[in-house]
């Protein structure tokens, strides 16, 4: 894999190709495994490697960048000139800043490290072994087992010609099982940088108890209902909402918060953080242009308190009319590689439950009727600002009668405001990490929620 | 190349492989775009690379690397097969391939205009031409737009004797007009929404599609939409424009009938399918005006699913799908064909780059039109009450594609033929086969048009592909309308 020595030396050799007046690359890539299982058999199993570039250079104003893998000097040359052929014929942009430099890259909070060696140095073999005790449950209930077991070990650089560059290596592992019955399924997913924290035989277990006892499942007339949403199921929903936790969404007048931020909007139980440092965590701890992320309270008590920034949006945002009605304003280590179109977001989302916390069993057991909901599925925005999603259940539904778990029910479709549903939060548990499908991971707690709407049903 | 490709064939075989097929992509994409009269992103990349495919102890290894060194490409070619007799462990038959002729061939999208030879200030220039017309109408209070080059240029052989070297051209070009007022968000795109009109053309696309002509009406129509009437809730007879009917090609019948989720393959992530094997030839899919196709090939237009050989070497061809309402065909692989008693696969495997195994994906899933002259004029003029959709705004369809909701940016009431008010927030929803069991009438070939859709995801890892899709406006009877704002 690429070191950040080697990269210092690419950086060095490709400045040599340029005229620009600044000159920031990027650095990606590392090595990537995934061995993927059905019909209890490993039918694809995969593995990348790959190093990536991305060369921005700037002239008065203008700005433009330029990808390649092809890190000889040859390729080194064509990127630069592409990225400068784009960059030369814009119009100056005069709200265009100069590029990040040192004092930009500090870091309110330290590093955990996030690169361990059991997960880097994994083998094919060792993959296959999990899966094999993954299937081996799947046959002992005479289920059909389907999923991955997928390890990486990546790095993120930067440097640029103001003198900032810093590095991130870390690995990820991920485990995701469907258990599938006649006419019925169940499904657990985890991910952690530490392989040895996944347990295949605990997630299959959970994912084959689900499958079984949801079996000929029942039809019951779609309508509201409260709702226990374990924390995959949370984590897919709500992820759809924090791209307009941006200040340039507010700017483009895109977001669900114009007009919101200050203001009470969900209910008073509601908390969330964006910190990348946090121990459940992971990720890179610094953006798109080098700056360190800082650790952001996005909600306190319900309330819209802070957005975050790249540097040019929080420049924007100061001199804008919204400026005075959004909260502090500075760059807070979330911006996208410059240039783009969404500015930024926080992608470290942290839900911290102040007070008592519940199990899910506890939700169960105070829930006189009520629906279980393992998983969500193909979530899709409705509505903007009334932030409306629509979506279907999937991988264990089940109805909940007097405390306690009964019968699988047919997955419904939901078309519910994540403004309603985060105000009618009546239990939360202690945050996990958590991993689905719909969107990226985060540490959140299952959820009780009343009155979740339920609009239609469908045949299985 | 060849040198290259000759390298991960020999050491797979060396190593044990008893098949093996490998692919270099060389690719290279540009982006433009801009936003309320500034660069939203301008970006060149490029991406070179090798994927090898194999076959040891009768199981799938794939490994892919972008370093193309005679030692890079054999370490490569060696851990697709260490990985494959990993695989073997948890295998219950050996893979088996129908048999394919090794084809030699040579084939690169017709275009007219290269779209990298055009000049990046003339791109701009037009896309600032739109953003000012967008911008010029009072109450847009957002304008993006995009364009979008792509060219793909790719040697497979195998070792079976396949020699095939493809280019392939893609351009896409889009903008949206957004109007905030008060407490809602509406939005108006074209000439389709979420990156506009895409297709294996190159820059002749751009020159086709009237896009200054529409700005202004575009931008118009978003704010209009602040104070339309909200769409009613309750059964009507619809309307579907191409664009979206299009997409719901996609989602209700293309995705059902990829034979990989239809056998379980897909099952942890994208889903499994309602067409089990059963309903192949007995499944009345849709009325006898539903006839559809899975076709890759060049006479079929220059769609996001058009070429010569799919990436295990097969041959681009036009399976029936539903034909005159019957359930007919699926789309398949050299892996998968068998299983529905063909000793030939459909040629659908694709791969969204050199680091990407092929899977099983659309290439263009068209609804043939109607075979009388029949306009989007005289469809409403025979139409006495319902609701004109245009333009996805929104979808979801459940895990084995039975149950679906759509959204549109736009939608107009039909009332005694004539197309009368605008109404905002448009919905419909239904049972895949009852909706296309409803529909009674498709406009004819003036207004059909090959849509792409430019970002279908599968597969995991997650591979982002091109789907194209032919349609024309059609109607549908009876059709649930509305239930998204239900309840909320």
């Amino acid at each position: 894999m690429l070191t950040q020595s080697q990269a210092a030396n690419v950086f060095q050799r490709l400045k040599k190709h340029s005229t620009a007046d600044e000159i920031e690359v990027l650095f990606y890539g590392g090595r990537s495994a995934l061995t993927r299982f059905a019909n209890n058999t490993i039918h694809q199993n995969v593995a990348e490697e790959n190093v990536g570039i991305s060369v921005r250079t700037a002239f008065d104003g203008r700005t433009a960048r330029a990808s390649t893998n092809k890190i000889d000097d040859e390729g080194l040359r064509r990127v630069v000139q592409a990225s400068e052929n784009l960059a030369r014929v814009q119009h100056s942009d005069p709200d265009l800043l100069a590029m990040a430099g040192p004092s930009d890259n500090r870091q309110s909070a330290g590093r955990p490290s996030r690169h361990f060696e059991q997960t880097a140095s994994i083998t094919p073999k060792e993959r296959a072994e999990g899966v094999e005790r993954i299937v081996s449950i799947a046959e002992k209930n005479k289920l059909t087992t389907a999923g991955i077991f997928a390890t990486s070990e990546t790095f993120e650089g930067i440097f640029n010609t103001r003198g900032l560059s810093d590095w991130h290596t870390q690995t990820s592992s991920e485990i995701s099982v469907t258990m599938l019955g006649g006419d019925s399924s169940g499904w657990q997913k985890a991910n952690a940088p530490n392989v040895d924290q996944l347990d295949p035989i605990s997630l299959s277990q959970v994912a084959a108890e689900k499958a079984l006892r949801s079996n000929h499942p029942r039809e019951i007339p779609a309508g509201k209902f409260t709702v226990i949403l374990e924390p995959a199921a949370v984590l897919d929903i709500v992820g759809f909402m924090f791209f307009d936790y941006g200040g340039l969404a507010i700017l483009d007048q895109r977001s669900f918060l114009n007009g919101r931020v200050g203001k009470k909007l969900f209910g008073q139980n509601i908390n969330i953080w964006d910190d990348v440092a946090h121990p459940l965590q992971s990720g890179c701890p610094f953006d798109g242009e080098g700056v360190g992320r800082k650790k952001i309270q996005l909600v306190e008590n319900g309330v819209v308190r802070r957005l975050v920034y790249a540097r040019a949006t929080a420049a924007k945002m100061k001199a804008s009319e919204h400026g005075a009605s959004v909260g502090h304003i500075e760059a807070t280590g979330h911006g996208f590689p410059v240039p783009n179109e969404m500015g930024e977001a926080p992608m470290n989302i942290v839900f911290a439950v102040d007070g008592k916390t519940n199990t899910i069993e506890e939700m169960i057991g105070s829930t006189e009727r009520g629906i279980l909901v393992t998983r969500f599925w193909y979530i899709r925005e409705v509505d903007p600002y009334e932030k409306i999603m629509t979506g279907m259940t999937r991988d264990g539904t089940f109805l909940v009668e007097n405390g306690k778990m009964s019968d699988g029910l047919l997955n419904f479709r939901f078309n519910e405001s994540l403004v309603h549903m985060l105000s009618n939060v009546e239990a939360m548990s202690t945050p996990v990490r958590s991993s689905g499908e719909e969107s990226f991971d985060m540490v959140v707690p299952a959820m009780k929620v009343r009155e979740f709407n339920f609009t239609e049903v469908t045949k299985f | 190349m060849k040198q290259i490709l000759s390298w991960a064939l020999d050491t797979a075989a060396m190593r044990g492989a008893s098949y093996a097929d490998a692919r270099v992509a060389d690719d290279r994409s540009r982006a433009l775009a801009t936003k309320n009269g500034k660069i939203g992103s301008a970006s060149d990349s490029e991406s070179l690379g090798i994927g090898i495919r194999v076959i040891a102890d009768g199981a799938w290894g794939f490994a892919a690397a972008d370093d193309l060194s005679r030692a890079g490409v054999e370490a490569t070619a060696a851990k697709a097969v260490d990985i494959a007799k990993a695989s073997a462990r948890v295998k219950r038959q050996a893979v088996r391939l129908v048999p394919e002729k090794a084809a030699i061939a040579d084939w690169t999208t017709p275009i007219r205009i290269d779209p990298f030879s055009t000049s990046i200030e003339q791109n701009l220039e037009l896309l600032f031409k739109i953003d000012a017309e967008l911008c010029g109408v009072a109450g847009v209070t957002l304008a993006e737009t995009n364009l979008n080059f792509r060219k793909e240029e790719s040697w497979f052989v195998s070792t079976e004797g396949a020699d095939i070297h493809q280019t392939k051209y893609t351009t896409g070009v889009g903008y949206a007009a957004h109007a905030f007022a008060g407490n809602e968000i509406q939005k108006r795109s074209y000439p389709n929404s979420y990156g506009g009109q895409w297709q294996n053309k190159g820059y002749e696309l751009i020159e086709e599609l009237r896009l200054l002509e529409n700005a202004r009406r575009v931008g118009e129509e978003a704010v209009a939409l602040l104070k339309a009437d909200q769409g009613p809730e309750g059964v009507f007879d619809i309307i579907l424009d191409g664009s979206q009917l299009g997409l719901q090609i996609h989602e209700s019948v293309g995705h059902p009938i990829e034979l990989d989720r239809v056998l379980g393959m897909e099952a942890n992530f994208a889903g499994t399918s309602f067409l089990t094997l059963d309903k192949l030839r007995t499944l009345r899919y849709g009325s006898d005006l539903v006839n559809i196709v899975a076709d890759a090939r060049q006479e079929h237009g220059p769609g996001l699913g058009t070429f010569a050989y799919d990436e295990e070497g097969v041959a681009a061809q036009c399976t029936p799908i539903v034909s005159n309402g019957l359930f007919t065909g699926y789309l398949s692989s050299r892996e998968t064909a068998h299983t529905i008693g063909q000793n030939r696969s459909g040629g659908t495997l694709r791969a969204e780059n050199w680091n990407r195994l092929p899977i099983i994906r659309m290439t263009n899933i068209s609804i043939q039109p109607g075979d009388k002259p029949l306009t989007p004029e005289q469809l409403i003029a025979a139409t006495d009450h319902g609701i004109y959709m245009e333009t996805n705004r929104s979808w979801s369809i459940d895990d084995k594609r039975y149950n679906f909701q759509f959204g549109t940016e736009i939608g107009w009431e039909i009332k005694n033929g004539k197309r009368t008010r605008m109404l905002k927030n448009p919905s419909y929803s239904g049972i895949t086969t009852e909706f296309w069991n409803s529909m009674d009438a498709i406009c004819s070939q003036d207004s059909w048009v090959l849509w792409g859709t430019p970002h279908c995801g599968k597969g995991q890892p997650q591979q982002v592909m091109g789907t194209g899709h032919g349609a024309s406006p059609a109607r549908f009877r009876k059709v649930k309308v509305g239930s998204a704002y239900r309840g909320t």
